[in-house]
């Protein structure tokens, strides 16, 4: 039993961090098409900046401002990279595939070439290192830490999209990017809000995954993004619940088969993958968790619809 | 959703071959053989000479150290272009051929070392294997189209990540984890082992990329090449026209992913080892940009930007720069795609016309 709640809420805290950085991807694809590559790249930057603060500031107040720091970093990282490489090549999806391929071949690079390929230790305060005892099992606090951001996050992404101007042109751009940019609404501005937001919420995965781990390595953020992509993929891309839903259940999946199927987790989570591509009967047709999602949500999007 | 696979969003286009008067026809077609021709011939010969290159090269040009270079260059060459046989070509944006070069690396290795074959049948039983396992895998991973061209990339880097996993996890110490192993050079014949044999591998990597150039250059210029162009530039229309896109852009995949199961077999004598890197998403991506960077879905571009690639990669370190040699190639291939569309290939083109 104990085994079993441990070994949930680490699947929990795992799922969350998934969560954290498929959500940015999957915003940034559902409106721009852009499959971003350097998203595990932002992460990693985000990490290390958030790592040399904990490192100089130390104890909680430390790595509250890592927090911030990395987020920060993120955000900045991804306004960049959206202003100055991927808005120049508008229309051009493939180019813009393409430049965020070379990103994520240079910024790890170029981590390892200032802080070295070594893996860092990244400094945990006291208050966040211990256990805490649920129904027998100890469990890491990071991991609770992980899962609280996480619900946040879900919560406030969700809130902006469906409660703020900014969120209605972001998904109604989703829906249908001509008829919005028909209408008058500038998306490109959009596309600057969605890749600051995904870079912000890749920062902050950053320092949670530095958290979680415990360590950061120059390819942390780049074998991470991967898993993310398999969440993006099961979830649905463009939906911010579905990311979600299957970011636990990726979560949950590698942590069972991790312990029960002799640290096969990642397998594990392939082979779902894998499932649910076949689950998906032909083209046009929508997988089992779409159509639960659309099942759930359809109430909501009537009352949107009555107040917009 | 909107089609990833626009025709704007192509890397300059091949001209249009039919439209050239009948001369110019012929003249091109004599051209097309006897360009490929010279330069297999002075690739060829590049052994006989004791020419010493300063900066560019470490020894004279028929060292082991420079063959070595060369041949590791040529497989680069050869792997780039068997991968823009879908990119380039079909348009089908894979993340996952890794898997198939880390397979026939392996795949050959393991079938020496554990079932005591010679190379040669350790590497056709690889070849056949994996290419049924390409056919599945393709299947599969070309059902998620559905998702447009993304899903189709997620998958396939899915499926090759499984097996960079299980090469890193390194079962029943097959593998052999992060080290990777050291050619079995038992099964290997003595023709091909040791320093002094430098150049007979070298011709082996030629021999490669002869073949990989010819079967690719062959097949795109053949009616199921249109078809593959057909479907790059517009699916629906392809389908509409009574060809069945799937069992053409199968056959693309499948074509690619045993040319790469040779190039892994390949990279496996050049490096004298397998190497768990062949098996990372990074490998598959290199090769992406090796072909972008070069120029894809051109006959020469992606072997320039493979051989480039590679000579820089290898060489950078070796220049003590004080930056890792991808920082250099990652912001160098992004400054391309905005200063190169076409790639390298167009830009002298574009200069010379």
């Amino acid at each position: 039993m104990d085994t079993l709640v441990l070994l949930t809420l680490t699947g929990l805290g795992l799922g969350a961090l998934y969560f954290l950085i498929a959500s940015g991807l999957a915003l940034i694809f559902g409106l721009m098409d852009v499959l971003n590559f350097a998203h595990g790249a932002f992460l990693t930057v985000a990490g290390y900046t958030a790592w040399r603060t904990a490192e100089t500031v130390g104890g909680v107040p430390g790595l509250l401002l890592a927090a911030v720091v990395g987020t920060v970093t993120g955000l900045a990282l991804a306004v960049v990279v959206e202003l100055v490489l991927i808005r120049r090549l508008y229309g051009r999806v493939r180019e813009q595939i393409l430049v965020t391929v070379g990103l994520s071949l240079a910024i790890p690079a170029a981590v390892q070439t200032v802080w070295g390929a070594d893996a860092r230790t990244f400094p945990v305060p006291d208050a966040l290192s211990g256990t805490v005892g649920v129904l027998g099992a100890r469990v890491p606090v990071n991991r609770f830490l992980l899962i609280a951001v996480a619900v946040l996050v879900l919560f406030g992404v969700q809130l902006f999209l469906t409660r703020t101007r900014y969120g209605l042109i972001v998904r109604a751009g989703v829906e249908d990017r001509a008829m919005v940019t028909a209408l008058g609404i500038d998306v490109t501005r959009a596309f600057t809000l969605v890749f600051a937001l995904g870079g912000a919420l890749a920062g902050l995965a950053g320092v949670l995954g530095g958290i979680y781990f415990g360590s950061l390595s120059p390819h942390q953020g780049t074998s991470l993004l991967i898993f993310a992509f398999v969440v993006v993929i099961i979830g649905g891309l463009g939906s911010i619940p579905g990311v979600a839903l299957s970011a636990l259940s990726v979560g949950l999946v590698q942590q069972y088969a991790n312990y029960y199927a002799g640290g096969y987790g990642d397998l594990a989570v392939i082979i779902l993958l894998a499932a649910v591509v076949l689950a998906r009967p032909k083209a046009g047709t929508d997988s089992p968790l779409l159509r639960l999602r659309r099942a759930l949500t359809a109430p909501r999007a009537q009352s949107a619809g009555g107040t917009a | 959703m909107t089609d990833t696979r626009t025709p704007r969003a192509m890397p300059a286009a091949a001209p249009v071959k039919q439209s050239a008067p009948p001369r110019a026809g012929r003249l091109r077609r004599a051209r097309s053989v006897t360009v490929p021709a010279a330069v297999l011939l002075v690739l060829a010969l590049l052994p006989y000479s004791a020419v010493e290159i300063p900066v560019l090269l470490d020894g004279p040009v028929n060292s082991p150290g420079s063959l070595q270079l060369f041949a590791l260059c040529l497989v680069f060459g050869a792997l780039a272009l068997g991968y823009d046989l879908m990119f380039g070509r079909t348009g089908l944006l894979s993340f996952g051929h890794a898997l198939y070069i880390a397979g026939g690396a392996y795949g050959t290795q393991l079938a020496m070392a554990e079932l005591g074959l010679g190379l040669l049948p350790a590497a056709l039983l690889t070849l056949v294997l994996g290419t049924v396992a390409a056919l599945v895998l393709g299947a599969i991973s070309l059902r998620t189209l559905a998702l447009g061209g993304v899903g189709f990339a997620m998958v396939t880097l899915a499926f090759a990540q499984a097996g960079a996993i299980w090469v890193e996890r390194n079962p029943g110490g097959l593998t052999g984890g992060e080290e990777g192993l050291p050619l079995y050079t038992d099964g290997v014949p003595a023709a091909l082992v040791g320093v002094q044999n430098t150049v007979h591998i070298y011709w082996l990597a030629l021999a490669y990329l002869a073949l990989v150039a010819t079967v690719v250059w062959i097949a795109t210029a053949r009616p199921v090449g249109r078809v593959w162009q057909g479907i790059r530039d517009n699916e629906q229309r392809v389908a509409v026209l009574g060809r069945s896109p799937f069992a053409y852009k199968l056959g693309a995949f499948t074509l690619a992913s045993a040319l790469a199961l040779l190039g892994g077999v390949l990279h496996l004598l050049v490096t004298a080892g397998a190497t768990p890197h062949t098996s990372t998403s990074e490998f598959t991506l290199t090769l992406l940009v090796m072909a972008v960077l070069g120029g894809s879905g051109t006959r020469w571009g992606p072997i320039v930007g493979g051989v480039l690639f590679t000579y820089l990669d290898q060489r950078l370190g070796g220049w003590n720069l004080g930056v890792e040699p991808m920082l250099i190639l990652g912001a160098l291939f992004v400054i391309a795609v905005y200063a190169a569309p076409g790639g390298i290939t167009a830009l002298g083109r574009r200069r010379s016309s």
